[in-house]
Protein backbone atom coordinates (compact mmCIF):
# COMPACT_ATOMS: atom_id res chain seq x y z
CA UNK A 1 0.00 0.00 0.00
CA UNK A 2 1.66 3.58 -0.95
CA UNK A 3 -0.21 6.62 -0.71
CA UNK A 4 -0.48 9.82 -3.46
CA UNK A 5 2.00 11.82 -0.64
CA UNK A 6 4.51 8.76 -0.67
CA UNK A 7 4.73 8.77 -4.55
CA UNK A 8 4.93 12.47 -4.79
CA UNK A 9 7.63 12.12 -2.44
CA UNK A 10 9.61 9.89 -4.42
CA UNK A 11 9.10 12.09 -7.55
CA UNK A 12 10.46 15.05 -5.81
CA UNK A 13 13.74 12.94 -4.71
CA UNK A 14 14.04 11.73 -8.10
CA UNK A 15 13.67 7.47 -7.70
CA UNK A 16 10.10 7.40 -8.83
CA UNK A 17 9.03 4.38 -10.96
CA UNK A 18 6.75 5.03 -14.33
CA UNK A 19 5.34 3.38 -17.04
CA UNK A 20 2.97 3.43 -19.29
CA UNK A 21 -0.44 1.34 -20.26
CA UNK A 22 1.23 -0.42 -22.31
CA UNK A 23 4.75 -1.79 -20.20
CA UNK A 24 2.62 -2.30 -17.34
CA UNK A 25 1.02 -5.05 -19.76
CA UNK A 26 4.15 -6.52 -19.97
CA UNK A 27 5.59 -6.26 -16.94
CA UNK A 28 2.56 -8.14 -15.26
CA UNK A 29 2.96 -11.08 -17.57
CA UNK A 30 6.58 -11.14 -16.40
CA UNK A 31 6.00 -10.56 -12.75
CA UNK A 32 3.11 -10.56 -11.54
CA UNK A 33 0.60 -8.23 -9.96
CA UNK A 34 2.00 -8.11 -6.37
CA UNK A 35 5.31 -7.38 -7.74
CA UNK A 36 4.68 -4.62 -10.13
CA UNK A 37 2.54 -3.44 -7.45
CA UNK A 38 5.61 -2.57 -5.33
CA UNK A 39 7.87 -1.87 -8.16
CA UNK A 40 6.14 0.81 -9.60
CA UNK A 41 4.62 4.04 -8.39
CA UNK A 42 2.60 5.66 -11.94
CA UNK A 43 1.22 4.21 -14.83
CA UNK A 44 0.09 7.05 -17.43
CA UNK A 45 -2.78 6.50 -19.95
CA UNK A 46 -3.67 8.78 -22.62
CA UNK A 47 -6.12 9.16 -25.07
CA UNK A 48 -6.24 10.80 -28.42
CA UNK A 49 -9.24 11.53 -30.87
CA UNK A 50 -12.17 13.58 -31.55
CA UNK A 51 -14.09 14.72 -28.59
CA UNK A 52 -16.97 17.26 -29.59
CA UNK A 53 -18.80 18.47 -26.56
CA UNK A 54 -14.98 20.18 -26.01
CA UNK A 55 -15.03 24.13 -26.55
CA UNK A 56 -13.25 26.91 -24.72
CA UNK A 57 -13.90 30.19 -22.83
CA UNK A 58 -12.18 33.81 -23.35
CA UNK A 59 -11.69 36.97 -21.49
CA UNK A 60 -10.68 39.53 -24.42
CA UNK A 61 -10.13 42.10 -22.01
CA UNK A 62 -12.21 45.19 -22.33
CA UNK A 63 -11.98 47.97 -25.15
CA UNK A 64 -12.38 51.56 -25.09
CA UNK A 65 -14.92 52.74 -24.94
CA UNK A 66 -16.18 49.48 -23.38
CA UNK A 67 -18.85 47.15 -25.20
CA UNK A 68 -21.27 44.45 -23.35
CA UNK A 69 -20.95 41.36 -25.80
CA UNK A 70 -23.44 39.95 -23.37
CA UNK A 71 -27.03 39.80 -25.23
CA UNK A 72 -25.31 40.10 -28.79
CA UNK A 73 -23.36 38.66 -31.22
CA UNK A 74 -19.64 37.59 -31.13
CA UNK A 75 -18.09 35.55 -33.63
CA UNK A 76 -14.54 34.57 -33.87
CA UNK A 77 -12.71 34.16 -37.55
CA UNK A 78 -16.77 34.11 -38.19
CA UNK A 79 -17.93 31.39 -35.73
CA UNK A 80 -20.41 32.05 -33.39
CA UNK A 81 -19.25 32.08 -30.10
CA UNK A 82 -22.04 31.91 -26.81
CA UNK A 83 -22.53 35.44 -25.06
CA UNK A 84 -24.50 34.58 -22.58
CA UNK A 85 -21.96 35.88 -19.63
CA UNK A 86 -21.07 39.55 -18.59
CA UNK A 87 -18.92 42.56 -20.76
CA UNK A 88 -16.55 40.79 -22.66
CA UNK A 89 -16.55 37.03 -21.34
CA UNK A 90 -17.34 34.35 -24.48
CA UNK A 91 -17.38 30.84 -24.46
CA UNK A 92 -16.57 29.24 -28.35
CA UNK A 93 -18.05 25.14 -28.88
CA UNK A 94 -15.83 22.88 -30.54
CA UNK A 95 -18.86 22.27 -32.86
CA UNK A 96 -19.73 25.65 -34.21
CA UNK A 97 -20.06 26.69 -37.60
CA UNK A 98 -19.71 29.71 -39.74
CA UNK A 99 -23.67 31.50 -40.13
CA UNK A 100 -22.84 31.32 -43.87
CA UNK A 101 -21.91 27.43 -44.10
CA UNK A 102 -23.82 25.59 -46.00
CA UNK A 103 -24.39 22.97 -43.87
CA UNK A 104 -25.90 19.59 -45.02
CA UNK A 105 -27.87 21.13 -47.28
CA UNK A 106 -25.42 20.31 -50.15
CA UNK A 107 -25.39 16.55 -48.80
CA UNK A 108 -22.71 15.70 -47.41
CA UNK A 109 -21.45 19.14 -46.24
CA UNK A 110 -17.92 19.61 -45.89
CA UNK A 111 -17.76 21.13 -42.29
CA UNK A 112 -14.29 22.42 -43.27
CA UNK A 113 -14.15 25.03 -40.43
CA UNK A 114 -15.76 25.21 -37.15
CA UNK A 115 -15.02 26.32 -33.00
CA UNK A 116 -12.24 23.11 -33.16
CA UNK A 117 -10.38 24.94 -35.62
CA UNK A 118 -10.29 28.24 -34.24
CA UNK A 119 -8.69 26.88 -31.03
CA UNK A 120 -6.36 25.33 -32.98
CA UNK A 121 -5.15 28.28 -35.03
CA UNK A 122 -5.17 30.37 -31.57
CA UNK A 123 -3.12 28.23 -29.88
CA UNK A 124 -0.67 27.52 -32.78
CA UNK A 125 -0.54 31.94 -31.70
CA UNK A 126 -2.35 32.71 -34.85
CA UNK A 127 -4.15 35.85 -34.45
CA UNK A 128 -8.08 35.22 -35.22
CA UNK A 129 -10.49 37.77 -35.89
CA UNK A 130 -13.13 38.74 -33.77
CA UNK A 131 -16.78 40.75 -35.09
CA UNK A 132 -19.16 41.84 -32.17
CA UNK A 133 -22.26 43.21 -32.43
CA UNK A 134 -23.91 44.73 -29.04
CA UNK A 135 -27.07 46.57 -27.53
CA UNK A 136 -25.23 49.16 -25.97
CA UNK A 137 -25.81 50.69 -22.28
CA UNK A 138 -25.20 53.70 -20.97
CA UNK A 139 -22.10 52.06 -18.88
CA UNK A 140 -21.29 50.21 -22.13
CA UNK A 141 -22.19 52.57 -25.10
CA UNK A 142 -20.37 50.49 -27.73
CA UNK A 143 -22.24 48.71 -30.27
CA UNK A 144 -19.50 47.36 -32.64
CA UNK A 145 -16.12 45.54 -32.79
CA UNK A 146 -13.60 44.25 -35.28
CA UNK A 147 -10.46 43.52 -34.40
CA UNK A 148 -7.62 41.16 -34.37
CA UNK A 149 -7.09 39.04 -31.13
CA UNK A 150 -4.55 36.33 -30.22
CA UNK A 151 -4.21 33.98 -26.98
CA UNK A 152 -1.38 35.92 -25.39
CA UNK A 153 -2.85 39.42 -25.38
CA UNK A 154 -6.27 38.33 -24.21
CA UNK A 155 -6.58 37.75 -20.51
CA UNK A 156 -8.09 34.06 -19.35
CA UNK A 157 -8.26 31.82 -22.09
CA UNK A 158 -9.62 28.28 -20.46
CA UNK A 159 -10.21 24.82 -22.20
CA UNK A 160 -13.27 23.25 -20.56
CA UNK A 161 -14.47 20.12 -22.15
CA UNK A 162 -17.96 19.25 -20.60
CA UNK A 163 -17.62 15.73 -21.90
CA UNK A 164 -14.11 14.11 -23.16
CA UNK A 165 -12.05 10.40 -23.10
CA UNK A 166 -15.39 8.32 -22.65
CA UNK A 167 -14.65 5.35 -21.10
CA UNK A 168 -15.16 2.71 -24.04
CA UNK A 169 -17.43 3.44 -27.01
CA UNK A 170 -18.90 2.36 -30.06
CA UNK A 171 -17.95 0.17 -33.46
CA UNK A 172 -20.60 1.92 -36.28
CA UNK A 173 -21.06 -0.03 -39.22
CA UNK A 174 -23.56 0.52 -41.46
CA UNK A 175 -26.44 -1.89 -42.47
CA UNK A 176 -28.24 -0.44 -45.03
CA UNK A 177 -27.63 -0.23 -48.88
CA UNK A 178 -26.27 3.60 -48.76
CA UNK A 179 -23.29 5.46 -47.92
CA UNK A 180 -24.58 7.13 -44.63
CA UNK A 181 -21.90 10.08 -43.24
CA UNK A 182 -21.74 10.25 -39.46
CA UNK A 183 -19.74 11.27 -36.28
CA UNK A 184 -17.92 7.96 -36.57
CA UNK A 185 -17.12 8.56 -40.03
CA UNK A 186 -18.03 7.70 -43.21
CA UNK A 187 -19.72 4.31 -43.14
CA UNK A 188 -19.68 2.11 -46.62
CA UNK A 189 -23.03 0.31 -47.12
CA UNK A 190 -23.38 -3.24 -46.59
CA UNK A 191 -21.06 -3.22 -43.46
CA UNK A 192 -17.97 -2.08 -45.54
CA UNK A 193 -16.43 -0.70 -43.27
CA UNK A 194 -16.48 -0.32 -39.14
CA UNK A 195 -15.28 2.61 -37.10
CA UNK A 196 -14.48 2.49 -33.98
CA UNK A 197 -12.93 5.45 -31.37
CA UNK A 198 -10.88 4.38 -28.41
CA UNK A 199 -7.09 4.02 -27.51
CA UNK A 200 -8.30 0.11 -25.92
CA UNK A 201 -5.90 -0.60 -23.69
CA UNK A 202 -4.51 2.72 -23.47
CA UNK A 203 -7.42 4.70 -22.78
CA UNK A 204 -7.60 6.08 -19.01
CA UNK A 205 -11.32 5.28 -17.77
CA UNK A 206 -10.48 1.58 -19.52
CA UNK A 207 -7.76 1.37 -16.70
CA UNK A 208 -9.62 2.59 -13.95
CA UNK A 209 -13.27 1.14 -14.43
CA UNK A 210 -14.45 2.02 -11.08
CA UNK A 211 -12.82 5.22 -10.99
CA UNK A 212 -10.95 4.65 -7.94
CA UNK A 213 -7.62 6.51 -8.93
CA UNK A 214 -9.51 9.27 -11.24
CA UNK A 215 -11.48 11.93 -9.29
CA UNK A 216 -12.86 15.55 -9.28
CA UNK A 217 -9.50 17.52 -8.91
CA UNK A 218 -6.97 14.94 -10.89
CA UNK A 219 -4.39 16.23 -12.38
CA UNK A 220 -3.99 15.40 -16.08
CA UNK A 221 -2.01 16.01 -19.33
CA UNK A 222 -4.62 18.36 -21.19
CA UNK A 223 -3.70 19.40 -24.78
CA UNK A 224 -0.12 19.54 -24.06
CA UNK A 225 -0.39 21.84 -20.87
CA UNK A 226 -1.54 21.14 -17.38
CA UNK A 227 -5.15 20.48 -16.71
CA UNK A 228 -7.86 18.69 -14.20
CA UNK A 229 -10.62 16.76 -14.16
CA UNK A 230 -13.34 19.51 -13.16
CA UNK A 231 -16.52 16.94 -13.00
CA UNK A 232 -17.77 13.77 -14.44
CA UNK A 233 -18.54 14.91 -17.88
CA UNK A 234 -22.17 14.72 -19.26
CA UNK A 235 -23.65 11.35 -19.92
CA UNK A 236 -21.59 10.19 -17.77
CA UNK A 237 -22.97 6.53 -17.21
CA UNK A 238 -21.24 4.11 -14.68
CA UNK A 239 -24.79 1.59 -14.06
CA UNK A 240 -23.76 -0.16 -17.42
CA UNK A 241 -22.98 -3.91 -17.94
CA UNK A 242 -19.35 -4.51 -17.16
CA UNK A 243 -16.89 -7.53 -17.85
CA UNK A 244 -15.92 -9.55 -14.72
CA UNK A 245 -12.88 -7.47 -15.11
CA UNK A 246 -15.11 -4.33 -14.61
CA UNK A 247 -14.50 -3.14 -17.96
CA UNK A 248 -17.74 -1.58 -19.42
CA UNK A 249 -18.65 -3.73 -22.57
CA UNK A 250 -20.60 0.17 -23.52
CA UNK A 251 -19.99 3.63 -23.27
CA UNK A 252 -19.89 3.64 -19.66
CA UNK A 253 -17.76 7.09 -17.70
CA UNK A 254 -16.95 10.09 -19.23
CA UNK A 255 -14.97 12.90 -17.56
CA UNK A 256 -15.36 16.91 -18.08
CA UNK A 257 -11.93 18.61 -17.94
CA UNK A 258 -10.22 22.00 -17.64
CA UNK A 259 -6.79 23.97 -18.42
CA UNK A 260 -5.46 26.51 -19.28
CA UNK A 261 -5.40 27.02 -23.33
CA UNK A 262 -2.50 29.22 -23.09
CA UNK A 263 -0.04 26.42 -21.94
CA UNK A 264 -1.54 24.02 -24.76
CA UNK A 265 0.53 22.99 -27.73
CA UNK A 266 -1.73 22.81 -31.46
CA UNK A 267 -0.33 20.03 -31.91
CA UNK A 268 -2.47 18.11 -29.18
CA UNK A 269 -5.77 20.58 -30.05
CA UNK A 270 -6.44 19.45 -33.54
CA UNK A 271 -9.59 21.21 -35.57
CA UNK A 272 -11.20 18.46 -37.33
CA UNK A 273 -14.23 17.82 -39.85
CA UNK A 274 -16.29 14.94 -39.96
CA UNK A 275 -17.55 15.11 -43.59
CA UNK A 276 -21.29 15.34 -43.51
CA UNK A 277 -21.58 15.62 -39.97
CA UNK A 278 -19.85 18.78 -38.89
CA UNK A 279 -16.92 20.31 -36.96
CA UNK A 280 -15.28 19.19 -33.93
CA UNK A 281 -11.75 19.24 -32.11
CA UNK A 282 -9.19 16.15 -31.10
CA UNK A 283 -8.11 16.47 -28.22
CA UNK A 284 -4.81 14.56 -26.77
CA UNK A 285 -5.83 14.08 -23.11
CA UNK A 286 -3.01 11.93 -20.70
CA UNK A 287 -3.60 10.60 -16.88
CA UNK A 288 -1.42 9.55 -14.49
CA UNK A 289 -2.67 6.46 -12.27
CA UNK A 290 -1.44 6.14 -9.12
CA UNK A 291 -0.09 2.77 -8.12
CA UNK A 292 -1.80 2.39 -4.73
CA UNK A 293 -2.46 -1.33 -4.26
CA UNK A 294 -2.29 -4.18 -6.21
CA UNK A 295 -5.68 -3.79 -7.50
CA UNK A 296 -4.25 -0.35 -9.31
CA UNK A 297 -2.22 -2.72 -10.84
CA UNK A 298 -4.65 -5.58 -11.67
CA UNK A 299 -7.16 -2.80 -13.31
CA UNK A 300 -4.12 -0.99 -15.12
CA UNK A 301 -3.01 -4.35 -16.55
CA UNK A 302 -5.76 -4.82 -18.67
CA UNK A 303 -5.21 -5.71 -22.58
CA UNK A 304 -7.12 -4.94 -25.86
CA UNK A 305 -7.91 -8.68 -25.70
CA UNK A 306 -10.21 -8.06 -22.61
CA UNK A 307 -11.63 -4.84 -23.74
CA UNK A 308 -14.85 -5.82 -25.73
CA UNK A 309 -17.26 -3.58 -27.35
CA UNK A 310 -20.53 -3.81 -29.02
CA UNK A 311 -20.99 -2.98 -32.67
CA UNK A 312 -24.08 -1.02 -33.95
CA UNK A 313 -25.98 0.00 -36.76
CA UNK A 314 -25.29 3.58 -37.49
CA UNK A 315 -27.91 3.21 -40.31
CA UNK A 316 -31.25 2.70 -38.13
CA UNK A 317 -30.59 1.63 -34.67
CA UNK A 318 -28.41 4.58 -33.10
CA UNK A 319 -30.40 7.21 -35.13
CA UNK A 320 -33.66 5.60 -34.13
CA UNK A 321 -31.97 4.80 -30.26
CA UNK A 322 -32.60 1.72 -30.58
CA UNK A 323 -31.01 -0.80 -28.03
CA UNK A 324 -28.91 -4.02 -29.71
CA UNK A 325 -25.63 -5.00 -30.68
CA UNK A 326 -24.65 -6.94 -33.94
CA UNK A 327 -21.64 -8.52 -32.50
CA UNK A 328 -19.45 -8.09 -29.47
CA UNK A 329 -15.63 -7.73 -30.13
CA UNK A 330 -12.39 -6.91 -28.62
CA UNK A 331 -9.83 -4.18 -28.94
CA UNK A 332 -7.41 -6.90 -30.22
CA UNK A 333 -9.47 -8.09 -32.91
CA UNK A 334 -10.48 -4.27 -34.04
CA UNK A 335 -6.92 -3.16 -34.10
CA UNK A 336 -6.04 -6.43 -36.11
CA UNK A 337 -7.78 -3.97 -39.25
CA UNK A 338 -10.77 -6.62 -39.64
CA UNK A 339 -13.76 -8.09 -37.73
CA UNK A 340 -16.65 -10.76 -37.93
CA UNK A 341 -19.63 -9.05 -38.30
CA UNK A 342 -22.93 -11.58 -38.63
CA UNK A 343 -20.30 -14.03 -40.36
CA UNK A 344 -19.03 -11.05 -42.64
CA UNK A 345 -15.36 -9.90 -42.46
CA UNK A 346 -15.15 -6.16 -42.15
CA UNK A 347 -12.33 -4.16 -42.28
CA UNK A 348 -11.74 -1.59 -39.48
CA UNK A 349 -11.09 1.78 -39.10
CA UNK A 350 -10.00 3.54 -36.10
CA UNK A 351 -10.80 7.65 -35.42
CA UNK A 352 -8.65 7.79 -32.42
CA UNK A 353 -4.95 7.92 -32.84
CA UNK A 354 -3.47 4.92 -31.19
CA UNK A 355 0.37 6.23 -31.88
CA UNK A 356 -0.30 9.74 -30.42
CA UNK A 357 -2.10 8.39 -27.27
CA UNK A 358 1.31 6.50 -27.01
CA UNK A 359 3.12 9.64 -27.24
CA UNK A 360 1.25 11.28 -24.83
CA UNK A 361 1.52 8.63 -22.40
CA UNK A 362 5.67 9.43 -23.08
CA UNK A 363 5.77 12.73 -22.65
CA UNK A 364 3.75 12.29 -19.41
CA UNK A 365 5.70 9.58 -18.38
CA UNK A 366 9.04 12.21 -18.81
CA UNK A 367 7.28 14.93 -16.55
CA UNK A 368 6.79 12.87 -14.12
CA UNK A 369 9.95 11.30 -14.23
CA UNK A 370 11.74 14.80 -14.36
CA UNK A 371 10.02 16.07 -11.62
CA UNK A 372 7.74 18.53 -13.77
CA UNK A 373 4.60 16.61 -12.62
CA UNK A 374 3.32 16.29 -9.32
CA UNK A 375 0.10 13.88 -8.66
CA UNK A 376 -2.85 15.45 -7.36
CA UNK A 377 -4.82 14.32 -4.43
CA UNK A 378 -8.92 13.86 -5.99
CA UNK A 379 -11.22 15.99 -3.95
CA UNK A 380 -13.94 13.90 -4.77
CA UNK A 381 -15.11 10.83 -6.44
CA UNK A 382 -16.81 10.62 -9.60
CA UNK A 383 -19.92 8.73 -9.18
CA UNK A 384 -19.28 4.61 -9.99
CA UNK A 385 -21.72 1.46 -9.94
CA UNK A 386 -22.62 2.13 -6.11
CA UNK A 387 -24.08 5.56 -6.68
CA UNK A 388 -26.92 4.23 -9.27
CA UNK A 389 -26.27 7.26 -11.38
CA UNK A 390 -27.53 7.07 -14.84
CA UNK A 391 -27.61 8.30 -18.07
CA UNK A 392 -31.63 9.30 -18.91
CA UNK A 393 -33.10 9.09 -22.40
CA UNK A 394 -35.20 12.08 -23.02
CA UNK A 395 -38.62 12.24 -22.00
CA UNK A 396 -40.53 14.48 -24.55
CA UNK A 397 -43.71 16.71 -23.36
CA UNK A 398 -45.73 18.66 -26.04
CA UNK A 399 -46.22 21.80 -23.30
CA UNK A 400 -44.70 22.51 -19.84
CA UNK A 401 -48.64 22.14 -18.24
CA UNK B 1 3.13 15.47 -83.66
CA UNK B 2 1.47 14.26 -80.33
CA UNK B 3 0.75 16.29 -77.03
CA UNK B 4 0.64 14.56 -73.50
CA UNK B 5 -0.12 15.77 -70.00
CA UNK B 6 2.67 14.36 -67.28
CA UNK B 7 3.88 14.82 -64.21
CA UNK B 8 7.50 15.34 -63.56
CA UNK B 9 8.92 14.69 -60.02
CA UNK B 10 12.46 15.89 -59.53
CA UNK B 11 14.63 14.54 -57.01
CA UNK B 12 16.60 17.77 -54.51
CA UNK B 13 19.36 17.49 -56.72
CA UNK B 14 17.77 17.87 -60.18
CA UNK B 15 15.61 21.02 -58.72
CA UNK B 16 18.39 23.67 -59.76
CA UNK B 17 19.12 21.80 -63.51
CA UNK B 18 17.02 24.00 -66.23
CA UNK B 19 15.80 20.56 -67.49
CA UNK B 20 12.83 22.42 -69.43
CA UNK B 21 15.02 24.31 -70.99
CA UNK B 22 16.73 21.22 -72.93
CA UNK B 23 13.97 19.56 -73.64
CA UNK B 24 12.95 22.90 -76.05
CA UNK B 25 16.62 23.55 -77.13
CA UNK B 26 17.55 19.50 -77.90
CA UNK B 27 13.82 18.17 -79.03
CA UNK B 28 12.23 20.61 -80.44
CA UNK B 29 9.04 20.55 -77.85
CA UNK B 30 6.89 22.74 -76.99
CA UNK B 31 6.09 22.95 -73.16
CA UNK B 32 3.07 24.60 -71.06
CA UNK B 33 3.38 24.65 -67.55
CA UNK B 34 0.30 23.49 -66.26
CA UNK B 35 1.43 23.67 -62.40
CA UNK B 36 5.17 24.13 -60.97
CA UNK B 37 6.21 23.33 -57.43
CA UNK B 38 10.01 24.05 -57.38
CA UNK B 39 12.09 25.11 -54.45
CA UNK B 40 15.48 25.25 -54.25
CA UNK B 41 17.11 22.08 -51.76
CA UNK B 42 13.85 20.12 -51.95
CA UNK B 43 12.04 18.08 -54.02
CA UNK B 44 10.38 19.58 -56.90
CA UNK B 45 6.95 18.93 -59.08
CA UNK B 46 5.86 20.28 -62.63
CA UNK B 47 2.77 19.25 -64.96
CA UNK B 48 3.70 20.04 -68.08
CA UNK B 49 2.02 19.60 -71.75
CA UNK B 50 4.26 18.52 -73.91
CA UNK B 51 3.70 18.81 -77.28
CA UNK B 52 6.25 17.81 -80.67
CA UNK B 53 7.44 14.85 -83.06
CA UNK B 54 6.86 11.45 -81.92
CA UNK B 55 10.13 10.67 -82.15
CA UNK B 56 11.47 13.93 -80.19
CA UNK B 57 8.70 13.29 -77.50
CA UNK B 58 10.14 9.88 -76.98
CA UNK B 59 13.81 11.20 -76.92
CA UNK B 60 12.93 14.08 -74.43
CA UNK B 61 11.36 11.08 -72.06
CA UNK B 62 14.21 9.36 -72.44
CA UNK B 63 16.33 12.61 -71.66
CA UNK B 64 14.20 13.35 -68.68
CA UNK B 65 14.28 9.60 -67.56
CA UNK B 66 18.34 9.47 -67.57
CA UNK B 67 18.52 12.80 -65.79
CA UNK B 68 16.38 10.56 -62.96
CA UNK B 69 13.16 12.47 -63.24
CA UNK B 70 10.18 10.06 -62.31
CA UNK B 71 7.59 10.81 -65.24
CA UNK B 72 4.09 9.70 -64.37
CA UNK B 73 1.24 10.28 -66.66
CA UNK B 74 -1.00 12.91 -65.63
CA UNK B 75 -4.25 12.08 -63.52
CA UNK B 76 -4.36 13.40 -59.87
CA UNK B 77 -1.87 13.01 -56.65
CA UNK B 78 -2.68 12.83 -53.81
CA UNK B 79 -0.09 14.03 -51.51
CA UNK B 80 -0.16 14.32 -47.32
CA UNK B 81 0.13 16.38 -45.15
CA UNK B 82 2.59 15.45 -42.91
CA UNK B 83 1.96 18.18 -40.29
CA UNK B 84 -2.27 17.83 -40.00
CA UNK B 85 -2.33 14.29 -39.86
CA UNK B 86 -2.92 12.50 -36.94
CA UNK B 87 -2.33 8.89 -37.75
CA UNK B 88 -5.92 7.88 -36.38
CA UNK B 89 -6.67 5.72 -39.35
CA UNK B 90 -10.56 6.20 -40.21
CA UNK B 91 -8.92 6.21 -44.08
CA UNK B 92 -7.66 2.50 -43.83
CA UNK B 93 -11.09 0.65 -44.37
CA UNK B 94 -11.94 3.49 -46.97
CA UNK B 95 -8.82 3.18 -49.38
CA UNK B 96 -9.68 0.67 -52.15
CA UNK B 97 -5.99 -0.10 -53.29
CA UNK B 98 -4.32 -0.99 -49.89
CA UNK B 99 -2.08 2.20 -50.19
CA UNK B 100 -3.43 3.65 -46.61
CA UNK B 101 -2.24 1.01 -44.01
CA UNK B 102 -1.42 0.47 -40.48
CA UNK B 103 2.43 -0.08 -39.53
CA UNK B 104 1.43 -2.92 -36.54
CA UNK B 105 4.20 -1.67 -34.43
CA UNK B 106 4.06 2.16 -33.94
CA UNK B 107 0.47 2.20 -35.68
CA UNK B 108 1.39 5.03 -37.12
CA UNK B 109 -0.45 5.22 -41.29
CA UNK B 110 1.70 4.65 -44.05
CA UNK B 111 0.60 6.15 -47.34
CA UNK B 112 1.88 4.39 -50.04
CA UNK B 113 1.98 7.24 -52.82
CA UNK B 114 2.97 4.51 -55.50
CA UNK B 115 -0.15 2.57 -54.80
CA UNK B 116 -2.48 5.71 -54.79
CA UNK B 117 -4.99 5.45 -57.73
CA UNK B 118 -6.24 9.04 -56.88
CA UNK B 119 -10.07 8.00 -56.01
CA UNK B 120 -9.96 10.52 -53.28
CA UNK B 121 -12.36 8.75 -50.91
CA UNK B 122 -9.74 9.46 -48.46
CA UNK B 123 -9.72 12.99 -48.89
CA UNK B 124 -12.88 14.56 -47.91
CA UNK B 125 -13.40 11.78 -44.97
CA UNK B 126 -10.36 12.87 -43.51
CA UNK B 127 -10.95 14.31 -40.23
CA UNK B 128 -7.88 16.87 -39.84
CA UNK B 129 -8.62 17.19 -43.56
CA UNK B 130 -4.62 15.54 -44.10
CA UNK B 131 -5.08 14.29 -47.97
CA UNK B 132 -4.76 16.93 -50.53
CA UNK B 133 -5.29 16.68 -54.22
CA UNK B 134 -2.97 18.30 -56.37
CA UNK B 135 -3.18 18.52 -60.10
Amino acid sequence: MKTIKEINEKIKRGDVVVVTAEEVIDLVEKKGVRKVAEEVDVVTTATFGPMCSSGAYFNIGHSKPRIKLGGGVCKLNDVPCYTGFAAVDIYLGATAIPDDDPRNKVYPGEFKYGGGHVIHELVAGKPVYLEAIAYGTDCYPRKKLATAINLKDINEAVLFNIRNCYQNYNVAVNLSDKMIYTYMGALKPNMGNANYCSAGQLSPLLKDPYYKSIGIGTKIFLGGGVGFVAWHGTQHNPSIPRKDNGVPKVPGGTLAVIGDLKQMKAKWLAGESMYGYGATLAVGIGVPIPVLNEETIKSAAVKDEEIWTQVINYAHDYPQCIAGSLAEVNYSQLKSGKITVQGKEVPTGNLSSYSKAREITEILKSWIVKGDFLLSESVAPLPSVESGYSFKPLKESPSIS
Amino acid sequence: MISRKIVLHFPQVLVDQPIVYKLVKDFDLQFNILKASVTSGQEGLMVLELTGKKENFDKGIEYLKSCAVLIEPLSKDVIRDEEKCTHCGVCVPVCPVDALVVEPQTRKIIFENKKCIACELCVKICPPRAMEVRF
